[in-house]
């Protein structure tokens, strides 16, 4: 067990990396940039269930499996986004996230 | 200060030092480091926890997985020099503002709150209880989620290869006759 | 008690027929939808015929009475119990003898249309529209409550504006038409309202009900007053207003001269025989409600008839337009039958005014369309309508000028032809009652013999005029029809209107007063004899005459002004200063709030268009603050 440190400063800390993952995601203008700040969201929240589970429910395995489960689907996710981004490259020659929006009015 | 305490403050500095470089470095192969070693440092927290499945699943897949995923990417998508221009002030400076905002008022909950830790005694996390716990059903099982998570895998195989093959996405005619 | 439920076809057939016809006219032969149209018509006259008989001879009488019989009544809207509207036939002796009336004069004018419409385009629209009209003329007189009279009220008007305006490639005819429409409609406003109140008050649409004297609509008592008339009183002066303006009374009266541009068979069907009395058989209908609860109301009636029928007796001595005379002509003799029943009173003897207004309009019908039908003809052969363009007619055309001659005769009320009787009741019955009226209709007596034997004089007499071509009698077809009226106009004085149609039903006895009769057929000798001296030959006497009464001849030649005075009123004042504010009003602030919403809403979605801008970033940061405070307001500030 972890006796000097309270479960607060671990929740604390992973929420400055989430919201600085958040502030990334809002300022940066490469999507490459963009799904990195994706995954520091990702692992800020990891932290939060696995400081959960060790403090609060140490009988139980819940937040280590939901953790797991999230690293997973991060990683299935990066690669689909990977795909996404080679095939924007490929077609606007930029991966700035401003000069893709067709989708608009 | 214990040995617990100075591990962890060395620790979140890493974390948060190097996480607020990624997001505002202008190399973008610097930004990918800097992640390698938010992840790292993310990974011994987890030893401390003394979950060493998951830090080692965290070493493997994300910093050994992931941050080389996005490292080849920027190598096929753009200039390694390419330096980024600085971004403008407004939206820097909203973003922020947002950011900040949700987390004073995450905080401001998180110490308010008064958690209850409860009596029960800790498990022994081994690997034979998270394999066991990984394919059994009921109440501590985890096998839905597994076999789900495999079929997102497969998917996600599938949609990558498909959307990043060189010719686009499959249109129906002319791929029937190539391959005739 | 036999059934009388077959006369609810005598309105249906030609309904059918007009059906038929205004579906499928211009797919039959030519010249089948005018067979049709008067074949239908054939019937219902066998049929009307055949009804009139049963119900005055092959009945019994209950309290030596014909009694009134509803052959047929369906409820079609129900609103509440006692308010329902219903549609059916009623048999009394004025219903029936307006059956008689309208389908003898409706079928003779269809027989006298196949030979004077043949060959116009739109034959089988006019069968059709004749059909209609006849449909809606039976509906009127046989209608068994205020509401079905309405209702057929307003599409006997429909039928005469889609008539009048027949020729509807000529401006003059769309314009008469209008007019037509629009005066009557607005007179039948007054009726509306006059049912709206009359219902109101005694709870009931139904005739049975409100004429019945010992009822309870009459028994109640006249209601509230309102400005010094009782509300029952009120209700039949607006009731009134709608006859006035469908029989052309003073001043609701300008629509009749410019119906004449409809064709002539047309102008003989509705505008001397059937519709424009509609206005007289409202009155007759509801008499014993005007009697008794309204009398006041039925002083209205009498002095509105003898004003406009002098009115028109004086402007119609000095037209040239032979229709236009004739359309004057019937104003003043419609205006004697309001007269009559103005003066009337109820129950035996004193009925006499009743009696002899239907009386006169009975034989008004027959020798009125006569006069029309042979006009055509006269216009047909001198390919004119103005008096000033004929002369001498008589020489070629016999028929005509013999039946007209007796024509004119009838409406001078020389004795034995029918005009004599009817027009000696009215004036022995004003006699009785109103001293100054009937001096009005003693004059009017004289004048009508004046203008009428103008008009024939300068027809068949006057000056030898030369014509383009010779005038040749018209066709068969079109003078068997006068014939038939003329031998109608001369025998039907011998009916003994006094016992089949009285006030109450019960018959009265009756006999010619000679006090009256004789000053009566003297003074329509004079107007006779003058018109021989000024027009049996040319002479320069009427230009003498005119000359002398210069303001009075150029008043009445121009029909006293009474149009100019009406246009007048609605454009420079109605329109100018009621409903040009009103359209102002609706143009800008009642569309202009609509068109204000929709600027509006187009200029927001114009500016809040950007927030789609396809930019990422902008979208995650909307959903990060907006996440943000969320939490703020519910978490922190709710609580």
């Amino acid at each position: 067990m972890n006796a000097g440190i309270p479960l607060q400063y671990f929740l604390i800390l992973a929420t400055v990396m989430f919201f600085v993952g958040i502030y990334g995601f809002l300022t940066r203008r490469n999507l490459i940039t963009i799904l990195m700040s994706v995954e520091l969201i990702l692992n800020s929240v990891n932290i939060n269930f696995m400081a959960f589970n060790r403090y609060l429910f140490p009988h139980k395995l819940d937040g280590m499996f939901f953790s797991l489960f999230i690293i997973a689907v991060a990683a299935s996710e990066a690669a689909v986004a990977i795909a996404i981004i080679i095939n924007i490259y490929r077609r606007f020659t930029t991966i700035n996230v401003e000069d893709v929006n067709e989708m608009k009015y | 200060m214990t040995n617990n305490q100075i591990m962890f403050v060395l620790f979140s500095a890493m974390i948060v030092v190097f996480s607020i470089l990624t997001v505002t470095s202008r190399k973008i192969l610097r930004s990918a480091v800097y992640l390698l070693f938010v992840l790292v440092s993310t990974s011994g927290l987890y030893f401390m926890l003394n979950y060493q499945f998951i830090a080692a699943v965290q070493l493997t897949l994300y910093a050994g997985g992931i941050v080389v995923l996005i490292i080849f990417s920027i190598l096929l998508t753009s200039h390694i020099d390419h330096k980024f221009e600085p971004v403008g002030w407004k939206k820097s400076l909203f973003s922020a503002l947002a950011a900040l905002s949700g987390a004073i008022i995450s905080i401001i909950t998180i110490l308010d709150f008064r958690f209850s830790a409860t009596r029960q005694a800790a498990k022994e996390v081994d690997m034979k209880l998270i394999g066991k716990s990984l394919l059994s059903t009921g109440n501590d099982g985890f096998v839905l989620p597994f076999e789900v998570i495999s079929i997102l895998l497969i998917a996600a195989m599938v949609a990558a290869i498909v959307i990043a093959k060189k010719g686009g996405p499959i249109k129906p005619e002319s791929q029937i006759s190539n391959q005739q | 008690m036999m059934s009388f439920a077959y006369t609810v076809w005598i309105p249906l057939i030609p309904f059918l027929m007009f059906v038929l016809l205004g579906l499928w006219g211009n797919k039959l032969k030519p010249g089948l939808s005018g067979i049709l149209g008067t074949a239908g018509l054939g019937i219902i006259t066998i049929l009307s015929y055949f009804a009139a008989y049963n119900y005055f001879f092959g009945m019994p009488k209950v309290e030596e009475a014909y009694k009134a019989i509803e052959a047929f009544n369906i409820t079609w809207l129900r609103f509440s119990d006692n308010l329902h509207i219903d549609l059916g036939v009623l048999l009394d002796p004025i219903s029936v003898m307006m059956l008689i009336v309208v389908s003898t004069v409706s079928f003779m004018v269809h027989i006298y249309s196949l030979g004077y419409m043949k060959g116009e385009r739109g034959y089988e629209r006019f069968f059709a529209f004749l059909s209609l009209f006849t449909f809606s003329m039976l509906g009127l007189v046989v209608a068994t409550n205020i509401f079905q009279m309405y209702i057929f009220w307003e599409l006997v008007g429909v039928s005469s504006y889609l008539l009048i305006g027949f020729y509807y490639t000529k401006p003059s005819a769309v314009a008469a038409s209008k007019k037509a429409f629009i005066v009557t409609r607005f007179a039948d406003l007054g009726f509306l309202i006059g049912i709206l109140i009359l219902s109101f008050n005694t709870k009931t649409f139904d005739f049975l009900t409100l004429t019945d004297p010992s009822g309870p609509a009459i028994t109640q008592g006249s209601g509230a007053a309102f400005l010094g008339l009782s509300v029952m009183t009120w209700s039949m002066i607006f009731v009134y207003m709608g006859g006035v303006g469908k029989s052309a009374m003073f001043p609701f009266h300008i629509w009749l001269p410019d119906a004449m541009e409809g064709p002539t068979p047309v102008s003989a069907l509705i505008h001397a025989a059937t519709m424009v009395v509609a206005g007289v058989y409202l009155v007759a209908r509801m008499f014993p409600i005007y009697y008794f609860a309204a009398p006041t109301a039925l002083e209205v009636v009498a002095y509105v008839g003898g004003f406009s029928s002098l009115f028109a007796a004086v402007i119609a001595c000095t037209q040239n337009d032979i229709k236009r005379v004739l359309a004057y002509s019937t104003m003043s003799q419609i205006g004697y039958m309001m007269l009559a029943l103005g003066v009337s009173g109820y129950g035996g003897h004193e009925g006499l005014g009743f009696m002899a207004s239907m009386f006169h309009l009975f034989t008004h019908a027959m020798f009125k369309a006569l006069l029309f039908l042979a006009a055509g003809a006269i216009i047909h052969a001198a390919h004119s309508n103005f008096m000033t363009d004929m002369g001498g007619l008589r020489k070629y055309l016999p028929i005509t000028h013999t039946t007209f001659l007796i024509a004119c005769l009838t409406i001078a009320g020389i004795p034995p032809l029918s005009g004599f009787f009817s027009k000696d009741e009215i004036l022995a019955a004003a006699f009785h009652h109103n001293k100054f009226l009937f001096a009005v209709e003693y004059a009017v007596a004289g004048l009508t013999a004046f203008y009428m034997f103008r008009l024939y004089f300068n027809i068949f007499w006057g000056r030898d005029t030369q014509y383009h071509h010779t005038p040749h009698e018209a066709p068969l077809t079109m003078t068997i029809p006068l014939i038939v009226l003329a031998a109608g106009s001369a025998l039907t004085g011998l009916i003994p209107f006094n016992e089949l149609v009285t006030t109450n039903g019960v018959p009265f006895e009756s006999e010619i007063e000679w006090g009256v009769a004789i000053p009566s057929v003297l003074i329509g000798l004079l107007g006779i004899g003058i018109a021989w001296i000024m027009y049996r030959k040319k002479t320069n006497i009427p230009d003498r005459v005119a000359s002398a009464f210069k303001f009075g001849y150029r008043w009445a030649f121009n029909k006293f002004y009474i149009d100019e005075l009406y246009l007048f009123v609605t454009k420079k004042i109605i329109f100018r200063y009621i409903a040009a504010p009103v359209a102002w009003f609706d143009r800008h602030i009642v569309d202009g709030t609509m068109n204000a919403i929709a600027t509006v809403t187009q200029t927001v979605s114009f500016r809040i268009r950007r927030f789609q801008s396809g930019q990422l970033q902008k979208y995650a940061f909307a959903f990060v603050s907006g996440a943000v405070l969320l939490v703020l307001l519910f978490i922190f500030i709710w609580n």
